[in-house]
């Protein structure tokens, strides 16, 4: 039976919402966990470390995010007999995407420090970690920020790709009551606003800053 | 034995012989000036020497120690010896202060007070006592490239390297940092600096060494290699740095 768009249906959108952020947060957490491994192992002193953080930047980079969601979902009870909750594969799919982008991203940053800083710092007999973190890390966080922000902001809109596997957020909750009401385009109105809500006051947060690191030593 | 020794070190960036076969001792006290033509090794060589370039060829001694040598805990080696570079590579998110007790707190693991203490002491040495909150970005090329010289010597190091400390800096900073370097120098501290301060280098060098196509083409008591240069590659340096 189809029913009216009403206020309730925002209600549940808005509950969603919710799952989109959580979904995020987690992808964010794991992402940026496996991102900051991936940015030392490429500016790593020795060559086959840089060479792995390359390869798995370069494979997951070369692979879908559908795909990743996929082959977690569907694929480990065919290949592994493992079976996984929408949850779990979504958390780590999107951190293994996650992770390759903030990996190439926080590398760029610690590729900006000047190498005569890590020269300096190497001369006043500071080890490889030392330097990064008293010298390079520190320098490079400034640089990290606004790009940080920007790939959080597109985070949050790719977790609606988790609909295909049957995890409810936003996008998936839209199709849901689109299905029951028959109003695509109020009800997608509503979750573009709800999107837009959440992203918007990042991006200017991110300019904010941007601005202010700007000017900040 | 000396305290550093070159034994026919060479030194190549890709097919590039940078240094062919240098040989040299630099005995405690001493002070060296390298003066050449850029791209004639002077400072490759300066880099070498505290492990800051892998060397292709010969071996580098340092107080004993094998610079060169994979099993030499090269960290250990740059906390004796200092360098400091043209662009003076501060920190520019620390403070004077924490630019100089980085290293001492960091590498030595000095308490915060003491190394306030020793950050004090070596900005005195530089003429810079007053400085010591301020930020890189606030100070003039001269008193950033003497907190450089600060920095290094707050490490008490035994040999002090000097990489053109002055070319990017306008005369009258330059002469600042002349004067902190000639104290440092009537203090006793080993040192090797090169530099295109031919006057200085007459004045503070117990020796000059003459850099040429990756070699040591001349070397000697400063006064007498620059007033009477044997090699006509001397001779055309010279002219061409003297006026």
């Amino acid at each position: 039976m189809i029913r009216e768009f009403a206020l309730n249906d925002v209600y549940y959108l808005l509950l969603a919402a919710r799952w989109t952020l959580a979904l995020t947060s987690l992808a964010f957490l794991g992402g940026g966990t496996v991102g900051l491994l991936v940015a030392l192992l490429r500016v790593a002193p020795f060559a086959p470390l840089r060479i792995i953080g390359a390869g798995y930047v370069n494979i997951v980079q070369g692979i879908p995010l559908l795909a990743w969601l996929f082959v977690l979902f569907f694929g480990l009870p065919i290949l592994a007999g493992v079976r996984v909750s929408p949850w779990i594969a979504a958390t780590v799919a999107f951190s293994i995407y996650a992770g390759a982008f903030l990996g190439e991203i926080w590398r760029g940053c610690l590729r900006a420090i000047p190498r005569q800083q890590w020269e300096a710092g190497a001369s006043l007999g500071l080890s490889f970690v030392e330097q990064l973190r008293h010298i390079i890390v520190p320098q490079a966080v400034r640089v990290a920020i606004p790009p940080t922000v920007g790939f959080l902001v597109q985070l949050i809109k790719n977790t609606s790709l988790a609909a295909v596997i049957g995890f409810i957020e936003l996008t998936r909750e839209g199709q849901l009551t689109t299905a029951a009401t028959y109003r695509p385009f109020t009800v997608y109105i509503a979750v573009a606003a709800i999107y837009f809500a959440i992203c918007f006051p990042l991006t200017q947060w991110s300019r904010r800053l941007e601005r202010t690191l700007r000017v900040a030593r | 034995m000396s305290l550093v020794e070159l034994h026919n070190v060479v030194k190549r960036f890709g097919t590039n012989t940078v240094l062919d076969r240098v040989s040299l001792s630099v005995e405690a006290g001493e002070i060296i000036a390298v003066i050449g033509r850029s791209g004639s090794g002077k400072s490759t060589m300066l880099r070498c020497i505290n492990g800051l370039e892998p060397i292709q060829e010969g071996r580098i001694v340092f107080d004993g120690e094998t610079v060169n040598d994979p099993a030499t805990n090269l960290r250990k080696l740059r906390q004796r010896v200092g360098i400091v570079f043209q662009s003076y590579n501060l920190f520019p998110h620390l403070s004077v202060e924490r630019n100089i007790t980085l290293a001492p707190r960091v590498v030595k693991g000095m308490e915060r007070e003491a190394a306030r203490e020793l950050a004090a002491g070596a900005l005195a040495r530089v003429g810079l006592a007053d400085k010591i909150d301020a930020y890189p970005d606030q100070l003039s090329g001269g008193q950033q490239q003497r907190v450089a010289i600060a920095r290094s010597l707050a490490m008490r190091p035994q040999l002090m390297l000097f990489d053109e400390i002055t070319s990017a800096l306008d005369p009258e900073l330059t002469g600042e940092v002349l004067k902190v370097l000639e104290r440092v120098a009537g203090e006793g501290m080993t040192m090797m600096l090169v530099t295109h301060e031919m006057g200085f280098a007459r004045r503070v060098a117990t020796r000059l060494i003459f850099m040429h196509q990756g070699r040591i083409w001349e070397e000697g008591r400063a006064s007498n290699v620059l007033a009477k240069p044997r090699t006509p590659e001397l001779e055309t340096f010279l002219d061409a740095v003297l006026h």
